[in-house]
């Protein structure tokens, strides 16, 4: 947690300390608007973050997966989210993943919250 | 002189666009959600704004981390979409505008604003999506777009009411202009959400419907909130409320309200449209 702002369990403020922190790795998921660097990324995962100069700890928890771990190392969820897309993951799928919850878990979480549908 | 004759705010995630890409707008999930648009588009046809500026946020398309404006101006004749990474499929060229933009870069910096001016950048589906949920068919060619994004997702980010200032003056830059074009101002993105760690899915519709209404009738209350409050009251990307603010206040005259649809969840957030007309 950043001491500049509020604590907020669960979030992860990013500011420019974590951004320090994070900057090899979000340039890695940066790259993945490129399409042949996302097969670059899927031909040799270890590989591709050492090209980027991933800490070994980014770099585990990418093989991982491990998002939190991800956002508590500086990754910032505009890219995280590229690398999500990449996995095959969407938004639903990655809140699951962040709140052990499955898939349906988060998507009745989201809809407990819901208003003005009607329909679905 | 040139005239703002209204505002939008409407979500523009992700998943809206590859919704309509799919054909899915009549599905059970997405019904009520694209059943608040057809008013908004029936106002624009009538309307014919010439140019609509446009408030979002780029989200790693174009401003990495390396070169990330606060805020940032389009000047430019033309802007194109490209792969984000995740499978939206691109949509094609954006018109842009030259002339009532360079006015508004002379009117900010004069007025102690001072963006990034932008002659040549991509823009993302923070702006593409609102415009083609808008002109479906991706019937937007003769509409000239100026696009102002605003940094929301490294701290330090700009204030609520610092964005709010911005849209002012802006609004006021374009009431300046010579000449007698009809401009429409959209923010974008919203409402509460939260897609980071183990907060996420956090939607807060009450606040959410609050918003709206202040929106409309006192938008300088919305402007006491920090972005510190925002994270936890409407969730980390609830700042986004930051580009409503920046549309809101260029309408500079009398506002009224003439359309509203909320819908939640949508994907992971609270979906608002609202559309207001400046009198």
């Amino acid at each position: 947690m950043s001491s500049t702002h509020r604590e907020i369990p669960g979030t992860i403020f990013f500011d420019g300390p974590m951004s320090t922190k994070g900057y090899p790795l979000n340039k890695m998921c940066y790259s993945f608007n490129n399409a042949d660097a996302r097969e670059a990324f899927k031909a040799d995962e270890a590989g591709y973050c050492d090209k980027f100069g991933l800490t070994e700890a980014q770099k585990e928890a990418i093989l991982k997966r491990d998002l939190n771990e991800l956002l508590r190392l500086g990754g910032s969820v505009y890219y995280l989210a590229k690398f999500a897309g990449l996995l095959g993951l969407n938004m639903q799928d990655i809140g699951g993943m962040q709140t052990g919850r499955t898939k349906e878990e988060f998507q009745a979480y989201l809809d407990s919250q819901g208003r003005g549908k009607n329909n679905g | 002189m040139a005239k703002v004759i209204g505002g939008i705010t409407t979500s523009h995630i992700p998943a809206i666009g590859i919704a309509m890409d799919k054909g899915l707008e009549d599905t059970p999930y997405w019904k009520d959600f694209f059943a608040g648009y057809p008013p908004v588009r029936e106002w624009l046809n009538e309307q014919q704004p010439d140019i609509a500026i446009v408030f979002y946020n780029d989200h790693g398309l174009e401003m990495f981390l390396d070169k990330k404006p606060t805020f940032a101006l389009g000047c430019a004749p033309m802007y194109e979409n490209a792969d984000e990474g995740w499978g939206i499929a691109t949509i094609p060229p954006v018109t842009g505008e030259t002339e009532l933009s360079w006015h508004i870069a002379n009117e900010l910096i004069e007025n102690d604003f001072d963006p990034t001016i932008c002659q040549d950048i991509k823009v993302d589906h923070g702006l593409t999506v609102p415009l083609s949920i808008m002109y479906p068919g991706h019937n937007y060619k003769h509409l000239k777009v100026i696009p102002v994004c605003i940094n929301c997702e490294r701290y330090p980010m700009p204030k609520p009411s610092r964005c709010f200032a911005l849209g002012q003056a802006i609004g006021r830059a374009v009431e300046s202009f010579a000449g007698n074009q009809k401009v429409v101002v959209f923010g974008t993105g919203g409402l509460s959400h939260q897609l980071d760690g183990e907060r996420a899915g956090i939607i807060n519709s009450d606040f959410d419907l609050e918003c709206m209404d202040k929106l409309v009738s006192d938008p300088e209350a919305l402007t006491k909130y920090s972005n510190d409050d925002l994270v936890e009251i409407a969730g980390a990307q609830g700042v986004e409320l930051n580009m409503w603010l920046a549309m809101r206040g260029c309408l500079l005259g009398n506002v009224k309200e003439v359309h509203r649809n909320y819908v939640a969840p949508i994907s992971n957030t609270g979906a608002g449209l609202q559309l207001l007309l400046n009198d």
